[in-house]
């Protein structure tokens, strides 16, 4: 018998039926797991504030209102859709800064070549590892002489100096991978470091730029903290500052505006997952991102 | 337009890691002049230096008389044609060949002139809007050399250009760059680790091994003239056949297997206790007849059966292993035992220290 080949006449075998129902149950069963407090809270929107904590499991609404939208949406001293604003803009302006500043700066420590390189991409990095509490306090008093307090300078401006490490190392990891060549030949043609980096690195980099700017919009977004300590006007508020409003520890809490305008905050989330889905497997997959 | 080209002293380190160590080479204008050798002998590193891709440790580069060391590559005249192609994916065809003149601040009309002839020439005008990942890799050879030619450069330097290609193409482009070299008439500079490509391209070549110039001379001085065993060795397909031998004073020749090879030109007495190699090619060794002296008998354990040629290797008494070429279709088979002859003129003897005698 040649010692490359099976004398076999056996297939692949395949799966018992019942393995297979109890495989798909059990993943139903985890899916609906983590899926329930979404329906939960659909469910909570759209019942009647008493029935929330009635005492009842079901996710079906006895009765359907959608009175917990309208309120939440117009019942405050500024409407939702004035958060809504705010939170796009904000989180469209941090998208565009961190894209910008970050890529730049990982193209310096990726493609160029200067003194130190090493030591500061090293201190980059360092910063990763320091927790938001350690720098909060030194930067509310730095923003606080600037007079930046209750606006969104804070909030925004830092995104432009590439103050997230964690974008630029993402950008680093990609642009390593093109290839060295293509700079050289650009040097020979003629290219300064910037003409490199603008014409031939980021027209290469459509994946990782998307990657950067849509988990730049989505935790821009989901940020709470940041606009807490900054913004106290409310006219500036973020939909997550929004959202908290509902929420009152001395007296009752708005339960069903809270659930229903906490819905309508995941729309454009769930939105950008929709539709760039592919473009994040793609970057995450390039650059071997893992979060 | 013709470039002179001058290495002197050329050094180059990483670190404390010196990978070329003092190369003085002197490259006419309007020469081929290849770069051969193994891998991680310094070839590319020697040509990036002259492209201005890597900074010189020490030494001089001067190109037409003036030193270039610290011009930056797009003002030293240079086009460069890369192993990877290096073509930018994100622009088409008409845009890669155009990108360097417009760098370069050339009017739209002349830069569509220049494409147009160069594309023309190199017959790629009907794809100037394709990219380049919708190219096949000789078309995308093609507009790598059309890239470079269009900028009407002093010096075209190409770094192992056809090793992603497949052995036909690369036969094919090899007859395109020469025939090219001989219209365009610049200075080329051309690396490679193939000697095949190296003797049927150059007009010099020089062999680099571990960041030395080991010899520089036309394919034909390095084929009949090797000055080291290295280059005997590295040049010349299939390899030439290096055995062990002695002088035997009595029968005032050498001694290999049982025969004794006598070469006309005297030794001196240091060279005849010494060690040598004797160096054969396999195409000069022959099979039988009266012609030249006898070698050896050799034992026969593989026969290549090319077409126009037959590639034997065979054994020698002493064990040693030796390659023999002869035209045609031989019918040598394999077991059988083939007296082995050679012209002494065609052989070469190297000492110890790998260096050839002179003369012999």
């Amino acid at each position: 018998m040649n010692r490359w080949r099976s004398n076999s006449a056996e297939g692949i075998r395949e799966r018992p039926f019942w393995r297979s129902i109890v495989t798909h149950g059990a993943l139903i069963a985890a899916s609906l797991g983590m899926v329930y407090p979404i329906l939960w809270m659909i469910a909570g929107s759209l019942r009647p504030q008493e029935e929330i904590f009635g005492g009842t499991t079901s996710i079906i609404p006895s009765q359907v209102t959608i009175e917990a939208y309208r309120d939440g949406w117009f019942g405050l001293q500024v409407s939702f859709g004035r958060f809504f604003a705010n939170s796009l803009a904000i989180s469209v302006l941090s998208s565009i800064g961190n894209v910008v500043a970050a890529s730049a700066v990982a193209f310096a420590f990726a493609k160029l070549k200067f003194f130190g390189r090493d030591f500061w991409f090293a201190l980059m990095l360092g910063t990763l590892m320091l927790p938001y509490e350690v720098t909060l306090i030194p930067q509310y008093v730095l923003f606080q002489r600037l007079g930046w307090v209750n606006t969104w300078l804070p909030l925004v401006v830092p995104k432009f100096l590439a103050v997230d490490a964690f974008f630029i190392f993402l950008i680093v990891q990609f642009f390593r991978q093109l290839p060295r060549e293509l700079d050289e030949a650009a040097q020979i043609d003629g290219c300064s470091a910037w003409g490199i980096y603008w014409r031939i690195i980021l027209p290469l980099s459509g994946p990782v730029l998307a990657t950067a700017a849509i988990f730049s919009f989505i935790w821009t977004w989901e940020d709470f903290f940041g606009p807490l300590i900054y913004v106290s006007d409310m006219k500036l508020y973020t939909v997550q500052l929004g959202l908290s409003t509902f929420v009152d520890s001395s007296g009752t809490s708005s339960w069903s505006e809270l659930f229903a305008m906490s819905i309508l905050s995941l729309v454009p989330v769930f939105l950008i997952f929709l539709f760039f889905q592919r473009t994040l497997i793609e970057g995450i997959a390039t650059t071997g991102m893992k979060r | 337009m013709s470039t002179s080209v001058e290495l002197h002293g050329i050094v180059k380190r990483f670190g404390a890691h010196e990978v070329i160590r003092g190369v003085d080479l002197s490259i006419e204008p309007g020469a081929f002049t290849v770069f051969v050798g193994p891998s991680g002998c310094g070839k590319s590193t020697l040509l990036r230096m002259i492209a201005g891709l890597e900074p010189i440790s020490d030494g001089d580069l001067i190109i037409d008389g003036e030193r270039m060391n610290d011009v930056a590559p797009s003002r030293r005249s240079i086009a460069m044609v890369f192993q990877s192609y290096a073509l930018y994916p994100h622009l088409t065809v008409y845009r890669n060949l155009a990108f360097g003149l417009e760098m370069a601040g050339y009017k739209r009309p002349e830069i569509d002139l220049r494409v147009q002839r160069v594309a023309s020439a190199l017959r790629i005008d009907s794809l100037l809007k394709r990219r380049p990942k919708a190219l096949s890799g000789g078309q995308r050879q093609r507009v790598a050399i059309g890239r470079a030619i269009v900028r009407d450069p002093k010096i075209f330097l190409l770094d192992e250009p056809l090793s992603n290609l497949d052995a036909e193409l690369r036969v094919q482009m090899r007859v395109e760059i020469s025939k090219l070299h001989q219209e365009l008439g610049n200075t080329m500079i051309y690396v490679t680790h193939d000697q095949v490509e190296a003797m049927t391209m150059a007009s010099k070549i020089v062999v680099l091994r571990d960041g030395n110039v080991v010899q520089v001379g036309t394919p034909l001085e390095l084929y009949n003239r090797p000055r080291d065993i290295f280059v005997a060795g590295f040049i010349g397909s299939p390899r030439m056949n290096l055995v062990p031998v002695r002088f035997t004073p009595g029968a005032d020749g050498f001694r290999f297997a049982g025969e004794t090879v006598r070469f006309e030109s005297p030794l001196s007495e240091v060279e005849r206790e010494a060690p040598l190699s004797l160096g054969v090619r396999p195409e000069h060794i022959m099979i039988g007849g009266e012609a030249g002296q006898p070698l050896c008998q050799a034992r026969v354990h593989l026969v290549e059966h090319l077409g126009g040629a037959t590639v034997i290797y065979a054994t020698a008494p002493d064990g040693n292993n030796l390659t023999i070429a002869t035209p045609g279709q031989s019918d040598v088979h394999q077991g059988d035992l083939v007296p082995l002859r050679v012209h002494p003129a065609l052989c070469h003897l190297f000492r110890e220290n790998g260096t050839a005698l002179p003369g012999i």
